[in-house]
């Protein structure tokens, strides 16, 4: 407990140095009375329609991907396994693609073709993965496999409609540039909803940490719960793309560096991966905007700077032979 | 109580045992015993629903298994596989787990299941390990953990696949004698073993497989005193008397 209040404490502070410093540094006198709706001008202005919509994209984006990553590791049983190595979010990436190529007005489509395509990736890497073995290494070259031919089709799409996703690279390298609220509203609802019905199953995704035949055993038809459990990864996953594009490695860092901390209870694990999460998005956000100053180094760029070594770090540590904690 | 008639069990395409008869009746110790590859494993999941029977009867209090939702068969038959992830969570946590068959969504543990949980870590001699990582602990603390979360799970029948394997000697002393104490508590505790005279010693009953037939049930004089155990073990059987019963070793 003492961990999540920390996490929480820390949120509180980068978010305020996110809507605080940038090309304009606000005062927080200001800041406050701009998100209470009594402030004026141009500062106002920035933060209501620059930085908060920004700040909303990290902290939802953070949240969804790296719960999507703790659901998608104790399901496939895999700490390998996470939204953007086994498909997930190039799934939801190519969905909201054509999403975009074929309705450009309908914003409040993407986030259900961002969940269809997700939810594709998911599904394609289990099929495969469960004919051709479950072995650890056959999932992780299944999702590697269905990745590329997602992304791909994200560049056939732009290729035929260089119109689509505007703003292409921001989508692709991942970014919350260029946010705004009505944006992100049909994506909040489903990553609230999806957060807590994935809390309410703790249980369940604990029993599966034990292997499928002992939770079988202890009365939980492990199938179904499966599907339910990534298919509610998927949501996340897809909701964040949506708006976010490709971020990278949230989904793998929140959820190892948590488990590291406070080891794999389902229930403390997704909270802590959700508030870490939200706070590794919105402190690379920060350090893009402040580290280069004045010029803004895309989001995605820094979450890949930074997650990088840490998975070749988990890579070296695997073949050590340290398998959790 | 399970009770198998004319079992037969396997995977698709190669069936591994064929024709089995047998009971596993409450306040025994069954240990089954035979070579390796001779279907003792494949018996355990299949009695307890994990593996589809191929042919035969599988009946749990006088129902057929198949009649029974997987969570009905949790409340009855607890199952300790042999090789076992070991997640990062707390010992107690784990024993918790044992409680999951009686709640429903959105299964908030109640105070008696952590009542029924304190108890069963007692019971085991694990009371002090509750709050220490699983990862941390021993093979044999590690088994001590299990016993108690098939124990919190209050079944009356628990299959146990190789439970003294990788264990050293007097853990597996220890695990033997709570399995015994299972049985004198009135419920059905069928072990896989392959330490034949910890089998000899320990249980009240002993099934001897073979190339997925079962040759012969008996006692453990019975079996000592029939040439069949050699026959399929290819080792002797010797023992001598002590005051607390005959104990056994290979010749």
């Amino acid at each position: 407990m003492g961990l999540i209040a920390l996490l929480a404490g820390l949120l509180v502070l980068s978010s305020a140095g996110n809507l605080a410093f940038g090309a304009v540094p606000i005062p927080l006198r200001e800041v406050v009375s701009a998100l209470l709706g009594r402030g004026e001008g141009t500062h106002a202005a920035i933060i209501l329609y620059a930085r908060l919509p920004r700040l909303c994209g990290c902290l939802l984006a953070g949240a969804a991907l790296a719960c999507s990553g703790v659901i998608i590791q104790g399901v496939l049983n895999n700490p390998l396994a996470a939204p953007n190595i086994i498909g997930v979010n190039s799934g939801a990436g190519l969905a909201t693609a054509i999403c975009c190529a074929v309705a450009p007005g309908a914003v409040r489509l993407t986030p259900v073709a961002a969940f269809a395509g997700a939810l594709a990736g998911v599904l394609l890497v289990l099929v495969i993965s469960e004919r051709a073995g479950a072995a650890r290494i056959t999932l992780v070259l299944a999702g590697v496999a269905i990745s590329s031919m997602f992304s791909a089709g994200i560049d056939a799409v732009v290729t035929f409609f260089p119109d689509a996703l505007s703003g292409y690279t921001d989508f692709r390298i991942g970014g919350v540039r260029n946010l705004s609220m009505a944006r992100l509203t049909p994506a909040f609802w489903v990553i609230l909803i999806a957060l807590i019905a994935a809390l309410s199953l703790s249980n369940e995704l604990d029993l599966l940490l034990l292997g499928r035949e002992t939770a079988q055993s202890l009365g939980l038809s492990a199938k179904g719960l499966r599907l339910v459990l990534l298919m509610l990864a998927a949501a996340l996953a897809g909701a964040a793309v949506s708006f976010s594009g490709l971020l990278g490695f949230v989904g793998l860092l929140a959820p190892h560096i948590m488990r590291r901390l406070l080891g794999e209870e389902s229930f403390p694990l997704l909270l802590s991966s959700a508030l870490g999460g939200a706070l590794l998005l919105t402190a690379c956000d920060l350090a893009s905007r402040l580290l280069f100053a004045p010029f803004e180094l895309p989001l995605g760029v820094v979450m890949s700077l930074a997650g990088g070594p840490f998975f070749i770090w988990l890579l070296l540590r695997q073949r050590r032979g340290g398998g959790g904690p | 109580m399970i009770e198998l008639n004319q079992l037969r069990a396997g995977y698709p395409g190669r069936t591994v045992l064929e024709g089995v008869d047998l009971d596993f009746r409450p306040g025994q110790v069954l240990a089954v015993l035979g070579p390796n590859g001779c279907g003792k494993s494949t018996l355990l999941r299949t009695a307890n629903g994990l593996l589809a029977r191929v042919g035969g009867e599988i009946l749990l209090d006088g129902l057929p298994l198949e009649r029974l939702t997987v969570r009905e068969v949790a409340r009855k038959v607890a199952y300790l596989p042999q090789s076992r992830t070991v997640p990062s969570i707390t010992a107690g946590r784990m024993v918790l787990h044992g409680r999951f068959p009686y709640l429903s969504y959105p299964r908030r543990y109640r105070r008696e299941d952590h009542e029924m949980v304190r108890r069963a870590l007692d019971w085991a001699g694990a009371a002090e390990l509750a709050s220490r990582p699983l990862p941390q602990l021993s093979g044999g603390q590690r088994q001590k953990i299990y016993l108690a979360m098939a124990l919190a799970q209050d079944t009356e029948t628990i299959l146990m696949d190789e439970p003294t394997t990788y264990l050293d000697v007097s853990c597996q002393l220890e695990v033997m004698a709570l399995s015994r104490r299972l049985a004198e508590e009135g419920r059905a505790v069928v072990m896989v073993l392959h330490d034949l005279c910890l089998a000899m010693r320990y249980a009240h009953r002993l099934a001897l497989f073979q190339d997925g037939r079962l040759l012969c049930t008996g006692t453990p004089e019975e079996l000592f005193c029939g040439a069949e155990l050699e026959r399929t073990m290819g080792v002797g059987l010797g023992r001598v008397q002590t005051e607390e019963g005959w104990r056994y070793f290979y010749r």
